[in-house]
């Protein structure tokens, strides 16, 4: 630990042209969730066609469309992000295989085509048979596609904060949150009170554990590393990004988890609906906070 | 081969010679340095003294810029080097969020990264960087590690306090520094007070990118 000798030390930086500003801001945000929804809405069809195929009849191609658009969108946050989007191609000739970003370049890239041919197979033959059979492989890849960001942060040796396994749960468990919250908020009257109540259940724990996980970093990471207790300073007292960041734990975890359990008790559906509203929206909030602080932290 | 430097601290007197050299040298556009020299100031007045710590890329052995590059912009040449391919690059500044040193910019002419190559084009003619040259009292030793004869090899067998940049990060740098404190090599050794910079009204351009 060297901060404790600063009072002895009194040693102030008084010149230093450090790289300045956030290389990677909200686009980038949009980036990880809209991707969350993309795949978290294939994995509750998923489920939902294991559980009770008789309700995909009206969300088979309008789930996945949604979960089509919300790629396309993390796709083209994921291009507009690069200082060179002609270049984009780079990735698909030259290939880097150690790096996270190729290999979900690629991932990324198959799973919208196979998503597209679901949504074709759906709106021309209507084949439900063909579909469910692809619904299987989209979401086995669905789960490394959601998870690849989280390599990315883990690659990212600078920033303290973003570590592995911690960032792959995250990862997960904002698809599952953000994906049964678009799925009953998609599912509206097709879905039984009994399939929402499910979803809800997922949305509840999934707050859950994402909130526990946070919070875990929050009291107990500063202990281990002393670049991740200056970077929590950011989110901490009167830090910069504090308010923020209790927005996101209110909007994307605290506020749905007590909705959840109160559509159950009240059985209202325009409760769970605004508990995934909120889940939906407090999630670009959380990821942003997450996302933005390790890049405050002066590197040399 | 495995080329390296030592800065030895001792000596340097930040006169910027180097940081200016490599501008030059390297057409290094305005608000970016691939070569940069940081002031701390230590001590309460009057008992103060300023350090000086020259700072570039460190090329790693184990470099987590050219880990995380997507389409091998960044990578190895034989002598140990990290050099980087503008023309692969696609600008996604993977490299920027991986350096732990802070090394790496996004030239804002060009649109891609970049950073010191320990002037890999004029070591291939057989010059030394132009870093080394500029600087008046030699601070900036450079040379292969895998020559015990050479100057940096015989540097660091004959001094005791080599150090390295964050050494946990496990990057294995071929970056050395004699005479080094924490608040050399350690930003969290040191403040960073507003209004305390001596450049305090200094103008950036938007280097972030364009959003």
């Amino acid at each position: 630990m060297v901060h404790e000798t600063l009072a002895a030390t009194n040693a102030v930086v008084t010149l230093d042209v450090a790289i300045p500003d956030v290389f990677w801001g909200w686009y980038v945000t949009m980036n990880m969730w809209a991707k969350s929804i993309g795949t978290g809405l294939v994995f509750m069809l998923f489920l939902l066609l294991r559980r009770n195929p008789e309700e995909m009849k009206g969300l088979r191609l309008s789930a996945m469309i949604v979960s089509f658009i919300m790629m396309n969108i993390f796709l083209l946050f994921t291009l507009a992000d690069l200082h060179q989007p002609f270049r984009m191609w780079h990735i698909f000739f030259y290939p880097h295989w150690t790096s996270a970003i190729t290999v979900g370049a690629w991932m990324a890239s198959i799973f919208v085509a196979l998503e597209s041919l679901m949504i074709v197979v759906m709106l021309f033959k209507k084949d439900t048979v063909t579909y469910d059979k692809l619904l299987f492989w989209t979401t086995i890849l669905a789960i490394p596609v959601t998870l690849y960001t989280a390599g990315i942060m883990a690659e990212a040796t600078a920033r303290e904060l973003w570590q592995m396994p911690t960032e792959a749960a995250q990862m997960i468990l904002a698809a599952t949150l953000s994906g049964s919250a678009a799925i009953i908020l998609l599912g509206g009257s097709k879905l039984s009170d009994d399939t929402k109540d499910f979803f809800g259940t997922i949305l509840g724990l999934s707050a859950l554990m994402a909130f526990i996980i946070y919070m875990s970093e929050y009291i107990f990471g500063a202990m281990k590393a002393e670049e991740v207790a200056a970077i929590l300073h950011y989110v901490k007292g009167d830090g910069e990004y504090a308010t923020m960041f209790w927005i996101g734990q209110w909007v994307a975890y605290i506020l749905p988890m007590l909705l959840v359990a109160l559509a159950r008790v009240s059985k209202s559906s325009a409760i769970l609906n605004l508990a995934a509203i909120l889940a939906i929206v407090g999630l670009w909030v959380v990821k942003h906070v997450w996302l933005i602080i390790p890049q405050l932290l002066p590197l040399s | 081969m495995q080329l390296g430097f030592l800065v030895d601290l001792h000596l340097c007197m930040g006169c910027k010679g180097c940081e200016i050299a490599c501008k030059v040298e390297n057409e290094v556009p305005l608000s970016t340095w691939r070569l940069r020299v940081k002031y701390v100031d230590v001590g309460t007045y009057p008992e103060t003294k300023r350090t000086f710590t020259p700072l570039r890329c460190n090329h790693c052995e184990n470099a987590p810029c050219e880990r995380i590059c997507p389409v091998s912009a960044l990578h190895y040449i034989e002598n140990g080097i990290v050099n980087i391919d503008k023309e692969r690059c696609i600008g996604c500044a993977g490299c920027v969020m991986a350096c732990p040193y802070g090394a790496i910019y996004i030239d804002p002419e060009t649109q891609t990264a970049d950073k010191c190559t320990y002037c890999a084009h004029r070591i291939a003619s057989s010059m030394m960087p132009a870093c080394v040259v500029a600087c008046p009292v030699e601070a900036n030793i450079f040379g292969d590690l895998d020559d015990p004869t050479s100057n940096i090899s015989r540097y660091i067998q004959d001094n005791r306090d080599v150090q390295v940049r964050k050494p946990e990060k496990g990057t294995n740098p071929h970056h050395y520094y004699v005479g080094a404190s924490q608040v050399n090599l350690n930003p969290l050794a040191s403040e960073r007070e507003e209004g305390y910079n001596l450049f305090n009204n200094i103008t950036k351009l938007p280097l972030g990118g364009h959003h």
